[in-house]
Formats: C-alpha cells, sequence, structure tokens
C-alpha cells in the first residue's frame, strides 16, 4: 500500500498526458473527418481521389510507422517536430483519417428525401447540413465513433516509442527501478478507469440522442 | 396563374414528357393523372426544382421563373413529398418554423402570429413539442403541408398524398385539400387516384405513358 502511494503520483502524472495526447487528438481529428467524410462524396473527381488516397494511406499503413516517420524519418529532410506535436500530428491524420470513413457511411446513410426536403424550403447547403443533415449523422455514428475513441486511449501508449512521458512509460520506468510487477498493474487499472468513464460518457451521449428515432 | 409552355424532358433517349402544356389557375385544384412512369412525378420534380427540363417555359402570372434557382422570387412551389420527409431531428414546431426563421428572415413574432394560426388550423394545436416519429400518418401529412405553407408558396404540390396513407384517410385527404382551397391555396396534386382526382380537382390532366 505504501508503495502504491509512493509511484502513484508519477503514474497519475503520465496519465494527465496521456489524457492530453488523447483530448487534443479528438478535438483536431473530429472536425478534419467530419471535413474529409464530406469529401469523399464530392462531385469533383480530384477530389475523392486525393482523400481517398489519404484513407488508404492512413489505415493502409501502421499508426507506429506513422509516428516514427514524422518524428524520427521528417528531420531527415530538415522538418523537425517536437515530440508531442510529432504524436500529435500522426495522431489527428490517422483518426481522422478512419473518422472520415465513419462519416462518410453516416452521411450516406441519409435519405435523398431529407436533402430535397430542404431544398424546397430554400435552406442553402450550409443550413441544410448545420440543422438537418449532421445532427442525424452524429446520432447514426456515435457507436462507430465510440468505439474509435476507446481504441485511441489505448493507442495512445503508442508515443512510448518517441520517448513521451505517458501511462505507460511512467509504469515501465517505475517496474525496471524497483523490479516489481505493481506498476504494470496500476497502468492497466487506470487504462481500465479511463475506457470505463468514456464509455460511460458515450452511453449518455447516444442516450441523449434517442430523444428522436 | 402557373403556365406550363413545351415542356420536354427525356432520360437517356426515352421521352417522358413530350409538349406539355398547362395552365393552372389561382385558386383551383389542378390534378395530374396517368399511369406509374408515365411522368407525373418528373412533372411535378420538374415544377418543385428537384429536377431538370430539356426545354419549355414556366411562367408565374405571365413571368419566366426557374425553380431550380434559390434565389426568393422563385419562392413559387411548396411541396408535399410522398413520404413527406419531415426532419426526424426536429420537432413539429421546428421542422415548419425552420425555413421560415431562416430563409424569410421571421422574427419570432412573426413567427407566433403567422406560422401559430397554420398549425391550429390544421388540427395541430398542442403538437409544437412532438417529434415525427410520435405521429399519426396523417398527422405527418398535416405538418407536411404546414411546413410548406409556412414558406407562403403561391402553389401547394402534393406527391401521391394517398398512397402512404391507410385507405379510409382518402375522404380526410380530400376534405382537407377542398378545405385549403377554400382559403384560396392553389394546388397541384399528382396522383395515381383517378377517382380521388375526380372529386376534387377543377381540372384533371392526364400524363400518358410515351413508347
Amino acid at each position: 500500500m505504501q508503495y502504491i502511494q509512493t509511484v502513484l503520483p508519477s503514474l497519475l502524472a503520465g496519465a494527465l498526458v496521456t489524457l492530453k495526447v488523447f483530448c487534443l487528438t479528438i478535438i483536431g481529428a473530429l472536425p478534419i473527418g467530419i471535413l474529409v467524410g464530406l469529401g469523399l462524396k464530392s462531385e469533383f473527381k480530384l477530389v475523392r481521389w486525393i482523400l481517398n488516397g489519404y484513407v488508404w494511406l492512413m489505415r493502409g499503413t501502421p499508426l507506429l510507422l506513422q509516428l516514427i516517420f514524422v518524428f524520427y524519418g521528417l528531420p531527415l529532410i530538415n522538418i523537425t517536430f517536437d515530440r508531442l506535436d510529432a504524436a500529435l500530428f500522426a495522431f489527428i491524420l490517422n483518426y481522422a483519417a478512419y473518422f472520415a470513413e465513419i462519416f462518410r457511411g453516416g452521411f450516406q446513410a441519409i435519405p435523398m428525401g431529407q436533402y430535397e426536403a430542404a431544398k424546397v424550403l430554400r435552406l442553402n447547403p450550409w443550413q441544410t447540413q448545420r440543422k438537418v443533415i449532421l445532427p442525424q449523422v452524429i446520432k447514426n455514428v456515435i457507436p462507430p465513433i465510440g468505439n474509435e475513441v476507446i481504441n485511441l486511449i489505448k493507442d495512445s501508449s503508442l508515443v512510448y516509442v518517441i520517448g513521451i512521458g505517458d501511462l505507460l512509460r511512467a509504469g515501465n520506468i517505475d517496474a525496471a527501478r524497483d523490479v516489481t510487477l505493481v506498476p504494470y498493474i496500476l497502468v492497466g487499472i487506470i487504462y481500465l478507469i479511463l475506457t470505463a468513464v468514456t464509455t460511460l460518457g458515450l452511453r449518455r451521449l447516444e442516450k441523449y440522442y434517442n430523444y428522436y428515432r | 396563374m402557373i403556365e406550363l409552355k413545351n415542356i420536354k424532358k427525356s432520360f437517356n433517349g426515352r421521352m417522358i414528357l413530350n409538349d406539355i402544356n398547362l395552365t393552372i389557375n389561382d385558386g383551383d385544384i389542378l390534378a395530374i393523372v396517368g399511369p406509374s412512369g408515365a411522368g407525373k412525378t418528373t412533372l411535378l420534380r420538374a415544377l418543385a426544382g428537384l429536377g431538370d427540363i430539356d426545354s419549355g417555359e414556366i411562367l408565374l402570372d405571365g413571368q419566366q421563373f426557374d425553380p431550380r434557382n434559390s434565389d426568393l422570387k422563385n419562392n413559387v412551389i411548396g411541396v408535399v413529398f410522398q413520404d413527406y420527409n419531415l426532419f426526424p431531428n426536429l420537432t413539429v414546431w421546428e421542422n415548419v418554423t425552420l425555413a421560415p426563421k431562416m430563409v424569410l428572415k421571421m422574427t419570432k413574432q412573426e413567427l407566433e402570429t403567422r406560422i401559430k394560426p397554420i398549425l391550429t388550423h390544421l388540427q395541430l394545436a398542442g403538437k409544437d413539442d412532438l417529434y415525427p416519429f410520435e405521429l399519426s400518418g396523417g398527422m405527418k401529412q398535416r405538418v407536411a403541408i404546414a411546413r410548406a405553407l409556412a414558406m407562403q408558396p403561391r402553389v401547394l404540390a402534393y406527391d401521391e398524398p394517398t398512397s402512404a396513407l391507410d385507405p379510409s384517410m382518402r375522404t380526410e385527404v380530400a376534405n382537407l385539400l377542398l378545405e385549403l382551397k377554400k382559403d384560396g391555396v392553389t394546388q397541384i396534386v399528382v396522383t395515381h387516384d383517378i377517382e380521388l382526382a375526380n372529386s376534387i380537382a377543377d381540372k384533371v390532366f392526364t400524363v400518358n405513358a410515351l413508347s
């Protein structure tokens, strides 16, 4: 018990870094995901082509490779990021691609009739999206987006490889120094708490959107 | 008065509308009938600005207008869709007031004084806060009518107003349309129900399937 008290502060500091990567990635990736999702059904072939290429690249290669490429690879051609920026750059681009595919599906699930009704009411495309289409898309995509969000909590531990002091790294340092399993178990418990709280939040959000069918 | 002159439309080389000429007088009910696939809905969609025509003119009081153009001066035709296409995420009140608020820039006061009476008239008083999934088919249709009327169109157009409803509702729909006619609303009704057409319309226009 006393040992737990001595390692807990460093683990919580690590958890804070994990949360920071998590939150900033969500904030960056969601809007980009919506825009790319819209762009994936653009009427311009070139736009679709480019965005499909982007999604393919991001989903087709390991996030770990992308992370290493940004932090260790790009400096070789004189593009340098500091650690956190590199992590956010790679995570946001990667997660935006996954979100984009989900949103594309969400947009496609909205019946044409909704757009037509908005059009004959003379709503412009922006008003149509904001008031009619997006609210319905968001309701539809909460479960699949939630899945990715839970994944992100765990994926954030990949920042370990570029030397960011996240939760996993904090636990690893303590375990190596004190030659004990306890920090690893605590790390696992903290991840479980983070995912449990996020799951609860997502449930509430889903419930909130149940006010209509 | 709305006039259609020499409206032509073909899909993939197949002529759907061949030289349609039609006049709709103010306050009249015009029924457009014909077998399915004959082009009734194509004609309605062209009038509503949801589809192109290949050639021809659409005139309002002798002035040409383009239903596809979103400019407010082309706000002539309101549409009640076959499946109503209500916005499921919005309440009855929000469905009906969304466009008047955002497009016509009506103030809260104006919404109250102009939209409330429409809802009351369509027996939707007190239903403001319900969502579409809580409404019966007939109520949904009346909300769709209210939503279209709220934009103050010159003409209200219906696509198959009876097909999504229980057959027993037919008389109710007929009465509703006749009531709106009494209020001076000009109406176009696309239907395959010739009996309905004959019972309400001042003029029945038949679109024939072209070979």
